[in-house]
Protein backbone atom coordinates (compact mmCIF):
# COMPACT_ATOMS: atom_id res chain seq x y z
CA UNK A 1 0.00 0.00 0.00
CA UNK A 2 2.87 2.44 0.88
CA UNK A 3 4.67 1.69 -1.66
CA UNK A 4 1.54 2.49 -4.20
CA UNK A 5 1.57 5.98 -2.39
CA UNK A 6 4.71 7.24 -2.50
CA UNK A 7 4.98 6.19 -6.31
CA UNK A 8 1.89 8.16 -6.96
CA UNK A 9 2.96 11.06 -4.57
CA UNK A 10 6.25 11.06 -6.70
CA UNK A 11 4.27 11.21 -9.90
CA UNK A 12 1.71 13.59 -9.20
CA UNK A 13 5.03 15.92 -7.91
CA UNK A 14 6.47 15.28 -11.59
CA UNK A 15 3.42 16.09 -13.13
CA UNK A 16 3.16 19.43 -11.34
CA UNK A 17 6.74 20.25 -11.87
CA UNK A 18 6.59 19.06 -15.77
CA UNK A 19 3.05 21.62 -16.38
CA UNK A 20 5.10 24.36 -14.94
CA UNK A 21 8.04 23.50 -17.37
CA UNK A 22 6.08 22.69 -19.92
CA UNK A 23 4.09 26.42 -19.79
CA UNK A 24 7.30 28.35 -19.35
CA UNK A 25 9.30 26.57 -22.43
CA UNK A 26 8.47 26.60 -26.15
CA UNK A 27 9.79 29.33 -29.10
CA UNK A 28 9.52 31.60 -26.59
CA UNK A 29 10.25 31.24 -23.21
CA UNK A 30 8.25 32.77 -20.14
CA UNK A 31 9.28 32.97 -16.95
CA UNK A 32 6.82 32.85 -13.94
CA UNK A 33 6.86 36.60 -13.37
CA UNK A 34 4.69 37.28 -16.54
CA UNK A 35 2.28 34.65 -15.64
CA UNK A 36 -0.49 37.82 -15.17
CA UNK A 37 -3.63 38.82 -16.38
CA UNK A 38 -2.39 41.83 -17.68
CA UNK A 39 0.93 40.57 -19.86
CA UNK A 40 0.91 40.88 -23.24
CA UNK A 41 2.66 36.92 -22.63
CA UNK A 42 -0.25 35.73 -20.68
CA UNK A 43 -2.78 34.54 -23.76
CA UNK A 44 0.13 32.60 -24.72
CA UNK A 45 0.04 30.50 -21.70
CA UNK A 46 -3.46 31.08 -21.47
CA UNK A 47 -4.72 30.14 -24.67
CA UNK A 48 -2.40 28.35 -26.28
CA UNK A 49 0.31 25.99 -23.69
CA UNK A 50 -2.22 25.46 -21.78
CA UNK A 51 -4.78 23.45 -23.19
CA UNK A 52 -2.96 21.66 -24.92
CA UNK A 53 -0.69 20.81 -21.76
CA UNK A 54 -3.95 20.19 -20.15
CA UNK A 55 -4.77 17.37 -22.52
CA UNK A 56 -1.44 15.98 -22.91
CA UNK A 57 -2.03 15.05 -19.26
CA UNK A 58 -5.77 13.96 -19.73
CA UNK A 59 -5.03 11.77 -22.96
CA UNK A 60 -1.77 10.22 -21.27
CA UNK A 61 -3.68 9.41 -18.27
CA UNK A 62 -6.44 8.10 -20.30
CA UNK A 63 -4.26 5.86 -22.25
CA UNK A 64 -1.70 4.96 -19.22
CA UNK A 65 -5.00 3.59 -17.59
CA UNK A 66 -6.77 1.89 -20.09
CA UNK A 67 -3.63 -0.27 -21.35
CA UNK A 68 -3.39 -1.38 -17.41
CA UNK A 69 -6.92 -2.40 -17.63
CA UNK A 70 -6.65 -4.09 -20.92
CA UNK A 71 -3.64 -5.91 -19.47
CA UNK A 72 -4.93 -6.73 -16.35
CA UNK A 73 -8.26 -7.89 -18.07
CA UNK A 74 -6.73 -9.75 -20.95
CA UNK A 75 -4.09 -11.04 -18.00
CA UNK A 76 -1.12 -10.57 -20.65
CA UNK A 77 1.27 -7.59 -20.73
CA UNK A 78 1.98 -7.20 -24.34
CA UNK A 79 -1.89 -6.00 -24.71
CA UNK A 80 -2.37 -2.40 -25.90
CA UNK A 81 -5.40 -0.35 -25.85
CA UNK A 82 -5.11 -0.24 -29.79
CA UNK A 83 -5.99 -3.95 -29.79
CA UNK A 84 -9.46 -3.97 -29.73
CA UNK A 85 -10.11 -2.18 -32.82
CA UNK A 86 -11.62 1.27 -31.09
CA UNK A 87 -8.37 3.72 -31.26
CA UNK A 88 -8.54 1.98 -35.59
CA UNK A 89 -12.18 2.65 -35.90
CA UNK A 90 -12.08 6.48 -34.17
CA UNK A 91 -9.19 6.66 -36.74
CA UNK A 92 -11.33 5.54 -39.24
CA UNK A 93 -14.12 8.19 -38.61
CA UNK A 94 -11.86 11.09 -38.63
CA UNK A 95 -10.11 10.41 -41.90
CA UNK A 96 -13.59 10.27 -43.34
CA UNK A 97 -14.10 13.60 -42.33
CA UNK A 98 -11.03 14.33 -43.91
CA UNK A 99 -11.82 12.57 -47.43
CA UNK A 100 -14.70 14.80 -47.63
CA UNK A 101 -12.85 17.96 -46.43
CA UNK A 102 -15.27 18.46 -43.30
CA UNK A 103 -12.72 19.77 -41.03
CA UNK A 104 -13.63 22.90 -41.63
CA UNK A 105 -15.35 22.88 -38.26
CA UNK A 106 -13.16 22.58 -35.27
CA UNK A 107 -16.36 19.83 -33.91
CA UNK A 108 -16.59 17.76 -37.27
CA UNK A 109 -13.27 15.74 -36.78
CA UNK A 110 -14.04 14.73 -33.29
CA UNK A 111 -17.26 14.08 -33.53
CA UNK A 112 -16.69 11.88 -36.67
CA UNK A 113 -13.65 10.29 -34.60
CA UNK A 114 -16.26 9.76 -31.43
CA UNK A 115 -18.59 8.01 -33.75
CA UNK A 116 -15.85 5.93 -35.44
CA UNK A 117 -15.14 4.69 -32.13
CA UNK A 118 -18.73 4.11 -30.80
CA UNK A 119 -19.49 2.08 -34.12
CA UNK A 120 -16.54 -0.58 -33.52
CA UNK A 121 -17.81 -0.72 -29.86
CA UNK A 122 -20.82 -1.47 -30.72
CA UNK A 123 -19.58 -3.92 -33.19
CA UNK A 124 -17.18 -5.31 -30.96
CA UNK A 125 -20.40 -6.50 -28.48
CA UNK A 126 -22.33 -7.61 -30.92
CA UNK A 127 -19.30 -10.20 -32.28
CA UNK A 128 -18.50 -11.29 -28.75
CA UNK A 129 -21.99 -11.97 -28.10
CA UNK A 130 -22.74 -13.04 -24.68
CA UNK A 131 -20.43 -15.30 -24.59
CA UNK A 132 -17.78 -13.33 -22.20
CA UNK A 133 -14.76 -15.15 -23.64
CA UNK A 134 -11.32 -13.17 -23.82
CA UNK A 135 -10.10 -15.29 -26.64
CA UNK A 136 -13.30 -14.07 -28.75
CA UNK A 137 -12.68 -10.53 -27.82
CA UNK A 138 -9.29 -10.42 -28.11
CA UNK A 139 -9.99 -12.00 -32.03
CA UNK A 140 -12.83 -9.86 -32.37
CA UNK A 141 -10.73 -6.79 -31.94
CA UNK A 142 -7.88 -7.95 -33.81
CA UNK A 143 -10.71 -8.22 -36.87
CA UNK A 144 -12.46 -5.01 -36.07
CA UNK A 145 -9.01 -2.85 -36.11
CA UNK A 146 -7.69 -4.61 -39.30
CA UNK A 147 -10.34 -3.85 -41.47
CA UNK A 148 -10.65 -0.58 -39.99
CA UNK A 149 -6.73 0.04 -40.80
CA UNK A 150 -7.74 -1.69 -44.04
CA UNK A 151 -10.88 1.05 -44.42
CA UNK A 152 -8.33 3.87 -44.23
CA UNK A 153 -5.59 2.74 -46.34
CA UNK A 154 -8.49 2.80 -48.72
CA UNK A 155 -9.48 6.33 -47.95
CA UNK A 156 -5.73 7.42 -48.60
CA UNK A 157 -5.16 5.89 -51.56
CA UNK A 158 -8.60 7.46 -52.67
CA UNK A 159 -8.09 10.89 -51.33
CA UNK A 160 -9.63 13.24 -54.08
CA UNK A 161 -7.03 15.41 -53.85
CA UNK A 162 -3.29 15.26 -52.40
CA UNK A 163 -3.98 17.97 -50.09
CA UNK A 164 -6.37 15.82 -48.28
CA UNK A 165 -3.63 12.73 -48.92
CA UNK A 166 -1.57 14.76 -46.93
CA UNK A 167 -4.03 16.10 -44.20
CA UNK A 168 -4.90 12.79 -43.53
CA UNK A 169 -1.74 10.82 -43.20
CA UNK A 170 -0.28 13.89 -40.56
CA UNK A 171 -3.78 13.53 -38.87
CA UNK A 172 -2.89 9.66 -38.74
CA UNK A 173 -0.10 10.42 -37.00
CA UNK A 174 -1.59 12.08 -33.60
CA UNK A 175 -0.58 15.63 -31.94
CA UNK A 176 -1.88 17.72 -29.60
CA UNK A 177 -0.58 20.83 -32.34
CA UNK A 178 -2.82 24.00 -32.00
CA UNK A 179 -5.37 22.19 -29.39
CA UNK A 180 -8.04 24.84 -28.04
CA UNK A 181 -9.73 24.81 -25.13
CA UNK A 182 -12.90 23.53 -27.01
CA UNK A 183 -10.86 19.95 -27.48
CA UNK A 184 -10.45 19.60 -23.68
CA UNK A 185 -14.06 20.32 -23.07
CA UNK A 186 -15.04 17.97 -25.45
CA UNK A 187 -12.82 15.28 -24.55
CA UNK A 188 -12.53 15.96 -20.69
CA UNK A 189 -16.05 14.50 -19.82
CA UNK A 190 -16.06 11.36 -21.49
CA UNK A 191 -12.68 10.76 -20.35
CA UNK A 192 -13.64 11.27 -16.95
CA UNK A 193 -16.50 8.75 -17.18
CA UNK A 194 -14.49 6.41 -19.19
CA UNK A 195 -11.62 6.78 -16.18
CA UNK A 196 -14.64 5.93 -13.44
CA UNK A 197 -15.87 2.85 -15.29
CA UNK A 198 -12.31 1.54 -15.77
CA UNK A 199 -11.47 2.51 -12.18
CA UNK A 200 -14.58 0.04 -10.59
CA UNK A 201 -12.92 -2.75 -12.48
CA UNK A 202 -10.02 -2.81 -10.20
CA UNK A 203 -10.56 -4.99 -7.79
CA UNK A 204 -12.35 -7.76 -10.07
CA UNK A 205 -9.47 -7.52 -12.46
CA UNK A 206 -7.62 -8.77 -8.92
CA UNK A 207 -9.67 -11.39 -9.16
CA UNK A 208 -9.06 -12.25 -12.61
CA UNK A 209 -5.34 -13.47 -11.38
CA UNK A 210 -6.85 -16.96 -10.46
CA UNK A 211 -8.36 -17.41 -13.84
CA UNK A 212 -11.52 -17.13 -15.08
CA UNK A 213 -13.49 -20.69 -12.98
CA UNK A 214 -11.91 -19.47 -9.99
CA UNK A 215 -12.68 -15.58 -10.32
CA UNK A 216 -16.39 -16.40 -11.38
CA UNK A 217 -16.68 -18.97 -8.08
CA UNK A 218 -16.19 -16.39 -6.06
CA UNK A 219 -19.09 -14.20 -7.49
CA UNK A 220 -17.24 -12.43 -10.36
CA UNK A 221 -19.84 -11.28 -13.38
CA UNK A 222 -17.65 -12.15 -16.43
CA UNK A 223 -20.11 -9.86 -18.97
CA UNK A 224 -20.69 -6.85 -16.29
CA UNK A 225 -16.73 -6.73 -16.11
CA UNK A 226 -16.34 -7.17 -20.37
CA UNK A 227 -18.89 -4.09 -20.75
CA UNK A 228 -17.31 -1.95 -17.94
CA UNK A 229 -13.64 -2.40 -19.48
CA UNK A 230 -15.29 -1.95 -23.22
CA UNK A 231 -17.12 1.05 -22.27
CA UNK A 232 -14.02 2.31 -20.25
CA UNK A 233 -11.77 1.63 -22.95
CA UNK A 234 -13.70 2.70 -25.39
CA UNK A 235 -14.41 6.35 -23.93
CA UNK A 236 -11.17 6.94 -23.16
CA UNK A 237 -9.12 5.70 -26.50
CA UNK A 238 -11.94 7.37 -28.74
CA UNK A 239 -11.92 10.83 -26.97
CA UNK A 240 -8.25 10.47 -27.08
CA UNK A 241 -7.94 10.18 -30.70
CA UNK A 242 -10.65 12.50 -31.28
CA UNK A 243 -8.68 14.86 -29.59
CA UNK A 244 -5.06 13.90 -30.19
CA UNK A 245 -5.02 11.43 -33.32
CA UNK A 246 -3.36 8.07 -33.01
CA UNK A 247 -0.64 7.85 -30.25
CA UNK A 248 0.81 4.39 -29.96
CA UNK A 249 2.50 2.67 -27.08
CA UNK A 250 1.43 4.62 -24.02
CA UNK A 251 -0.84 2.17 -23.18
CA UNK A 252 1.65 -0.61 -23.23
CA UNK A 253 4.89 1.23 -21.64
CA UNK A 254 3.19 2.47 -18.81
CA UNK A 255 1.82 -0.61 -16.99
CA UNK A 256 5.48 -2.03 -17.50
CA UNK A 257 7.22 1.06 -15.92
CA UNK A 258 5.63 1.31 -13.02
CA UNK A 259 5.06 -2.83 -12.08
CA UNK A 260 8.73 -2.85 -10.64
CA UNK A 261 7.36 0.32 -8.16
CA UNK A 262 3.81 -1.40 -6.97
CA UNK A 263 3.80 -5.16 -7.59
CA UNK A 264 2.24 -6.93 -10.56
CA UNK A 265 -1.17 -6.83 -8.63
CA UNK A 266 -3.65 -5.33 -11.45
CA UNK A 267 -5.53 -3.04 -9.02
CA UNK A 268 -2.20 -1.62 -7.51
CA UNK A 269 -1.23 -0.89 -11.23
CA UNK A 270 -4.37 1.90 -12.88
CA UNK A 271 -3.70 4.64 -10.15
CA UNK A 272 0.41 4.90 -10.93
CA UNK A 273 -0.53 4.01 -15.02
CA UNK A 274 -3.10 6.87 -14.79
CA UNK A 275 -0.71 8.99 -13.76
CA UNK A 276 2.65 8.05 -15.45
CA UNK A 277 1.14 7.98 -18.87
CA UNK A 278 -0.10 11.71 -17.69
CA UNK A 279 3.94 12.56 -16.91
CA UNK A 280 5.11 10.49 -19.94
CA UNK A 281 2.85 11.91 -22.78
CA UNK A 282 3.23 15.75 -21.37
CA UNK A 283 6.96 14.93 -21.37
CA UNK A 284 7.13 13.95 -24.73
CA UNK A 285 4.89 16.67 -26.18
CA UNK A 286 7.00 19.11 -24.65
CA UNK A 287 9.99 17.93 -26.15
CA UNK A 288 8.84 18.04 -29.65
CA UNK A 289 7.49 21.24 -28.85
CA UNK A 290 10.66 22.80 -27.45
CA UNK A 291 13.20 20.89 -29.78
CA UNK A 292 14.28 23.70 -32.75
CA UNK A 293 13.04 21.86 -35.84
CA UNK A 294 11.62 23.57 -38.65
CA UNK A 295 8.76 21.77 -38.55
CA UNK A 296 7.14 19.82 -35.16
CA UNK A 297 7.74 16.09 -34.64
CA UNK A 298 4.40 14.61 -34.64
CA UNK A 299 4.13 13.33 -30.92
CA UNK A 300 2.25 9.77 -32.18
CA UNK A 301 5.84 9.32 -34.09
CA UNK A 302 7.88 10.20 -31.60
CA UNK A 303 6.20 7.81 -29.20
CA UNK A 304 6.68 5.01 -31.58
CA UNK A 305 10.37 6.15 -31.88
CA UNK A 306 10.23 5.35 -28.00
CA UNK A 307 8.17 2.32 -28.37
CA UNK A 308 10.11 0.21 -30.36
CA UNK A 309 13.55 -0.02 -28.45
CA UNK A 310 11.18 -0.53 -25.83
CA UNK A 311 9.63 -3.78 -27.29
CA UNK A 312 13.07 -4.64 -27.73
CA UNK A 313 14.17 -4.33 -24.12
CA UNK A 314 11.31 -6.29 -23.17
CA UNK A 315 11.98 -9.27 -25.19
CA UNK A 316 15.05 -9.14 -24.53
CA UNK A 317 14.07 -9.24 -20.51
CA UNK A 318 11.98 -12.00 -21.21
CA UNK A 319 14.34 -14.04 -23.02
CA UNK A 320 16.79 -13.90 -20.22
CA UNK A 321 14.03 -14.88 -18.12
CA UNK A 322 13.28 -17.71 -20.44
CA UNK A 323 17.44 -18.46 -20.74
CA UNK B 1 -30.66 -28.22 7.92
CA UNK B 2 -27.55 -27.24 6.02
CA UNK B 3 -26.89 -29.19 3.68
CA UNK B 4 -25.68 -28.57 -0.18
CA UNK B 5 -27.86 -31.05 -2.85
CA UNK B 6 -28.56 -31.61 -6.06
CA UNK B 7 -31.70 -32.99 -7.23
CA UNK B 8 -32.07 -35.01 -10.58
CA UNK B 9 -29.10 -32.22 -12.42
CA UNK B 10 -29.00 -32.72 -15.69
CA UNK B 11 -26.45 -30.61 -17.91
CA UNK B 12 -25.87 -30.89 -21.67
CA UNK B 13 -22.54 -29.50 -22.88
CA UNK B 14 -21.53 -28.92 -26.37
CA UNK B 15 -24.16 -31.85 -27.82
CA UNK B 16 -23.00 -33.95 -25.10
CA UNK B 17 -24.88 -35.16 -22.12
CA UNK B 18 -22.68 -34.71 -19.19
CA UNK B 19 -24.62 -35.20 -16.13
CA UNK B 20 -27.69 -37.58 -16.35
CA UNK B 21 -30.19 -37.28 -13.90
CA UNK B 22 -27.66 -36.79 -11.14
CA UNK B 23 -29.37 -36.55 -7.25
CA UNK B 24 -26.97 -36.30 -4.26
CA UNK B 25 -26.70 -34.62 -0.74
CA UNK B 26 -23.86 -33.53 0.99
CA UNK B 27 -23.44 -32.72 4.73
CA UNK B 28 -21.24 -30.70 6.37
CA UNK B 29 -17.80 -31.47 8.34
CA UNK B 30 -17.83 -34.72 6.17
CA UNK B 31 -15.15 -35.20 3.18
CA UNK B 32 -16.81 -36.54 0.34
CA UNK B 33 -14.96 -37.46 -2.79
CA UNK B 34 -16.62 -37.78 -6.07
CA UNK B 35 -14.86 -40.53 -8.24
CA UNK B 36 -14.99 -42.01 -11.69
CA UNK B 37 -13.10 -42.46 -14.85
CA UNK B 38 -12.48 -39.32 -16.83
CA UNK B 39 -15.18 -37.90 -18.57
CA UNK B 40 -17.45 -38.90 -16.31
CA UNK B 41 -18.97 -35.82 -15.38
CA UNK B 42 -17.02 -35.26 -11.99
CA UNK B 43 -15.83 -31.68 -12.66
CA UNK B 44 -19.08 -30.26 -14.71
CA UNK B 45 -21.00 -31.63 -11.16
CA UNK B 46 -18.35 -29.52 -9.04
CA UNK B 47 -18.96 -26.32 -11.82
CA UNK B 48 -22.93 -27.08 -11.10
CA UNK B 49 -22.23 -26.88 -7.30
CA UNK B 50 -20.13 -23.47 -7.72
CA UNK B 51 -22.51 -21.96 -10.36
CA UNK B 52 -20.30 -21.96 -12.66
CA UNK B 53 -23.07 -23.84 -14.44
CA UNK B 54 -26.60 -23.69 -14.59
CA UNK B 55 -28.09 -27.33 -15.42
CA UNK B 56 -30.87 -27.68 -17.67
CA UNK B 57 -32.71 -29.67 -15.77
CA UNK B 58 -33.14 -30.73 -11.91
CA UNK B 59 -32.04 -27.77 -9.24
CA UNK B 60 -29.14 -27.59 -6.73
CA UNK B 61 -30.06 -26.83 -3.21
CA UNK B 62 -27.78 -24.63 -1.12
CA UNK B 63 -28.87 -24.32 2.36
CA UNK B 64 -32.33 -25.46 1.74
CA UNK B 65 -32.59 -22.95 -0.96
CA UNK B 66 -32.47 -23.04 -4.95
CA UNK B 67 -29.35 -21.58 -5.96
CA UNK B 68 -31.19 -19.43 -7.93
CA UNK B 69 -32.48 -17.98 -4.51
CA UNK B 70 -29.04 -16.81 -3.98
CA UNK B 71 -27.06 -14.09 -5.07
CA UNK B 72 -23.99 -14.80 -6.79
CA UNK B 73 -22.13 -12.89 -4.22
CA UNK B 74 -23.76 -14.92 -1.28
CA UNK B 75 -23.10 -17.96 -3.26
CA UNK B 76 -19.87 -17.35 -3.32
CA UNK B 77 -19.31 -16.54 0.57
CA UNK B 78 -20.70 -19.65 0.87
CA UNK B 79 -19.04 -22.23 -1.50
CA UNK B 80 -15.61 -21.99 -2.37
CA UNK B 81 -13.94 -23.46 -5.27
CA UNK B 82 -10.28 -24.88 -5.90
CA UNK B 83 -10.40 -25.44 -9.69
CA UNK B 84 -8.17 -28.01 -11.60
CA UNK B 85 -4.66 -27.16 -12.50
CA UNK B 86 -5.41 -23.71 -10.78
CA UNK B 87 -3.32 -21.00 -12.87
CA UNK B 88 -2.03 -17.63 -11.41
CA UNK B 89 -2.13 -15.00 -14.17
CA UNK B 90 0.21 -12.14 -12.57
CA UNK B 91 3.42 -13.04 -10.27
CA UNK B 92 1.82 -11.55 -7.01
CA UNK B 93 3.72 -12.42 -3.32
CA UNK B 94 1.86 -15.32 -1.57
CA UNK B 95 0.11 -13.26 1.40
CA UNK B 96 -1.54 -10.72 -1.98
CA UNK B 97 -2.70 -14.12 -3.44
CA UNK B 98 -4.22 -15.45 -0.53
CA UNK B 99 -6.30 -12.24 0.04
CA UNK B 100 -7.57 -12.65 -2.90
CA UNK B 101 -9.76 -15.39 -1.62
CA UNK B 102 -11.76 -12.56 0.49
CA UNK B 103 -13.28 -11.14 -2.85
CA UNK B 104 -16.75 -11.92 -1.77
CA UNK B 105 -16.37 -10.72 1.12
CA UNK B 106 -14.89 -7.35 1.11
CA UNK B 107 -16.39 -3.92 0.96
CA UNK B 108 -15.29 -2.05 -2.42
CA UNK B 109 -12.51 -0.34 -0.24
CA UNK B 110 -10.15 -1.20 2.19
CA UNK B 111 -9.37 -4.12 4.28
CA UNK B 112 -11.16 -5.43 7.44
CA UNK B 113 -9.84 -6.64 10.86
CA UNK B 114 -11.84 -9.36 9.65
CA UNK B 115 -10.57 -10.20 6.40
CA UNK B 116 -6.82 -9.65 7.57
CA UNK B 117 -7.91 -12.61 10.07
CA UNK B 118 -9.26 -14.65 7.80
CA UNK B 119 -6.16 -14.91 5.30
CA UNK B 120 -3.78 -15.43 8.22
CA UNK B 121 -6.10 -18.05 9.42
CA UNK B 122 -5.47 -19.83 6.01
CA UNK B 123 -1.98 -19.43 6.01
CA UNK B 124 -1.33 -20.85 9.21
CA UNK B 125 -3.88 -23.93 8.05
CA UNK B 126 -2.43 -24.66 5.10
CA UNK B 127 1.60 -23.67 6.72
CA UNK B 128 2.11 -21.38 4.06
CA UNK B 129 2.75 -18.26 6.44
CA UNK B 130 6.52 -18.82 6.11
CA UNK B 131 6.39 -17.51 2.46
CA UNK B 132 3.88 -14.75 2.57
CA UNK B 133 6.34 -12.13 1.17
CA UNK B 134 7.55 -14.57 -1.73
CA UNK B 135 6.59 -14.38 -5.45
CA UNK B 136 4.55 -17.20 -6.53
CA UNK B 137 6.99 -17.72 -9.26
CA UNK B 138 9.46 -18.53 -6.26
CA UNK B 139 7.50 -21.55 -4.87
CA UNK B 140 8.14 -24.80 -5.60
CA UNK B 141 4.67 -27.09 -7.01
CA UNK B 142 3.82 -28.34 -3.36
CA UNK B 143 4.26 -24.82 -2.31
CA UNK B 144 1.84 -23.43 -5.13
CA UNK B 145 -0.60 -25.76 -4.17
CA UNK B 146 -0.46 -25.67 -0.39
CA UNK B 147 -1.05 -21.33 -1.39
CA UNK B 148 -4.00 -21.74 -3.91
CA UNK B 149 -5.41 -23.80 -1.12
CA UNK B 150 -5.34 -21.03 1.51
CA UNK B 151 -6.84 -18.67 -1.28
CA UNK B 152 -10.18 -20.52 -1.17
CA UNK B 153 -9.66 -21.16 2.74
CA UNK B 154 -9.50 -17.53 3.28
CA UNK B 155 -12.97 -16.89 2.01
CA UNK B 156 -14.10 -19.05 4.60
CA UNK B 157 -16.52 -21.33 2.95
CA UNK B 158 -18.82 -23.45 4.51
CA UNK B 159 -18.24 -26.23 1.33
CA UNK B 160 -15.32 -26.57 -0.49
CA UNK B 161 -15.07 -27.88 -3.55
CA UNK B 162 -11.85 -29.43 -5.07
CA UNK B 163 -11.12 -30.37 -7.97
CA UNK B 164 -8.05 -32.81 -8.12
CA UNK B 165 -5.90 -30.78 -5.44
CA UNK B 166 -3.80 -33.72 -5.54
CA UNK B 167 -1.93 -33.24 -9.22
CA UNK B 168 1.60 -32.79 -9.40
CA UNK B 169 2.55 -33.37 -5.99
CA UNK B 170 4.39 -35.42 -4.98
CA UNK B 171 3.26 -38.41 -1.91
CA UNK B 172 3.97 -36.30 0.97
CA UNK B 173 2.45 -33.25 -0.19
CA UNK B 174 -0.78 -35.31 -1.29
CA UNK B 175 -0.72 -36.68 2.26
CA UNK B 176 -0.27 -33.18 3.68
CA UNK B 177 -2.91 -31.80 1.32
CA UNK B 178 -5.64 -34.52 2.48
CA UNK B 179 -4.72 -33.69 5.83
CA UNK B 180 -5.38 -30.07 5.54
CA UNK B 181 -8.74 -31.27 4.20
CA UNK B 182 -9.99 -33.02 6.24
CA UNK B 183 -9.24 -30.38 9.19
CA UNK B 184 -11.14 -28.29 7.15
CA UNK B 185 -14.41 -31.00 7.40
CA UNK B 186 -13.22 -31.20 11.33
CA UNK B 187 -14.13 -27.11 11.33
CA UNK B 188 -17.50 -27.98 10.48
CA UNK B 189 -17.19 -27.23 6.46
CA UNK B 190 -18.38 -29.62 3.88
CA UNK B 191 -15.55 -30.89 1.89
CA UNK B 192 -16.54 -31.99 -1.66
CA UNK B 193 -12.92 -33.37 -3.63
CA UNK B 194 -12.58 -35.25 -6.87
CA UNK B 195 -10.10 -37.44 -6.67
CA UNK B 196 -8.35 -40.47 -9.13
CA UNK B 197 -6.81 -42.36 -6.93
CA UNK B 198 -9.15 -44.94 -4.67
CA UNK B 199 -6.73 -45.21 -2.45
CA UNK B 200 -6.41 -40.75 -1.70
CA UNK B 201 -10.27 -41.77 -1.87
CA UNK B 202 -10.34 -44.45 1.09
CA UNK B 203 -7.63 -42.58 3.22
CA UNK B 204 -9.56 -39.04 3.21
CA UNK B 205 -13.49 -39.90 2.37
CA UNK B 206 -16.11 -40.06 4.73
CA UNK B 207 -18.62 -40.77 1.85
CA UNK B 208 -17.83 -41.49 -1.71
CA UNK B 209 -19.87 -40.20 -4.94
CA UNK B 210 -19.44 -42.90 -7.92
CA UNK B 211 -19.99 -41.76 -11.18
CA UNK B 212 -19.60 -43.24 -14.71
CA UNK B 213 -21.02 -42.16 -18.33
CA UNK B 214 -22.84 -38.79 -16.40
CA UNK B 215 -24.53 -41.03 -13.77
CA UNK B 216 -24.10 -41.94 -10.11
CA UNK B 217 -23.60 -45.54 -9.90
CA UNK B 218 -23.10 -45.50 -6.08
CA UNK B 219 -23.12 -43.19 -3.11
CA UNK B 220 -22.10 -44.14 0.19
CA UNK B 221 -19.55 -44.53 2.93
CA UNK B 222 -16.02 -46.25 0.99
CA UNK B 223 -16.33 -49.33 1.70
CA UNK B 224 -19.66 -50.36 0.54
CA UNK B 225 -19.24 -48.38 -2.62
CA UNK B 226 -15.85 -49.58 -3.64
CA UNK B 227 -15.91 -53.19 -4.05
CA UNK B 228 -13.91 -54.95 -6.88
CA UNK B 229 -17.04 -55.21 -9.02
CA UNK B 230 -18.13 -52.28 -8.78
CA UNK B 231 -14.46 -51.13 -9.97
CA UNK B 232 -14.46 -53.10 -12.56
CA UNK B 233 -17.90 -52.03 -13.88
CA UNK B 234 -16.50 -48.25 -13.68
CA UNK B 235 -13.16 -48.43 -14.92
CA UNK B 236 -13.28 -51.50 -16.43
CA UNK B 237 -10.13 -52.66 -14.08
CA UNK B 238 -9.99 -55.79 -11.53
CA UNK B 239 -8.67 -54.79 -8.67
CA UNK B 240 -7.37 -56.17 -5.00
CA UNK B 241 -8.59 -54.66 -1.97
CA UNK B 242 -6.27 -55.49 1.01
CA UNK B 243 -5.55 -54.20 4.63
CA UNK B 244 -1.65 -53.38 5.97
CA UNK B 245 -0.56 -54.46 8.84
CA UNK B 246 -1.42 -51.59 10.49
CA UNK B 247 -4.96 -51.29 9.43
CA UNK B 248 -4.99 -49.24 6.29
CA UNK B 249 -7.01 -50.40 3.68
CA UNK B 250 -5.47 -50.19 0.14
CA UNK B 251 -6.72 -51.41 -3.47
CA UNK B 252 -3.82 -52.19 -6.01
CA UNK B 253 -5.44 -52.66 -9.78
CA UNK B 254 -3.89 -54.38 -12.43
CA UNK B 255 -5.45 -55.11 -16.04
CA UNK B 256 -8.77 -57.19 -16.29
CA UNK B 257 -7.85 -61.08 -18.09
CA UNK B 258 -9.12 -61.03 -21.51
Amino acid sequence: MSRSLGLNLALLAGIAVTVLLSLMAGKVWIPLDAWVAGDPRWPIIAELRMPRTVLAVLVGAALGLSGAAMQGYLRNPLADPGLFGVSSGAALGAVISLYFGYAASAWLLPAFALTGAGVTMALLALLVGRSGSIIVFTLAGVILSSVAGSMTALAISLAPTPFATSQIVTWLMGALTDRSWDDVWLALPLLALGGVLLALTSRTLDALTLGESAARSMGVDPLRLQLLIVIGVALCVGASVATAGIIGFVGLIVPHLVRPFVGNRPSAVLLPSALAGALLLLLADSLVRAMPTVSELRLGIAMSMLGGPFFLFLLLRMRRGLA
Amino acid sequence: MNVLAVEAITLTLGGRRVLDAVSAAFTPGRVTAVLGPNGAGKSTLLSCLAGLHTPDQGRVLVGGLPRAALGMRDLARQIGLLPQGADVHWDVDVATLVALGRYPHRARWGETEADRDAVARAMVATDVTQFATRAMTALSGGERARVLLARVLAGEPQWLLADEPLANLDPAHQLDTLECLRDVARSGAGVIVVLHDLNHAIQVADDVLLLCDSRIVAQGVPEDVLTPQRIAETYGVSSHIGTTPDGLRFIVTSQMAR
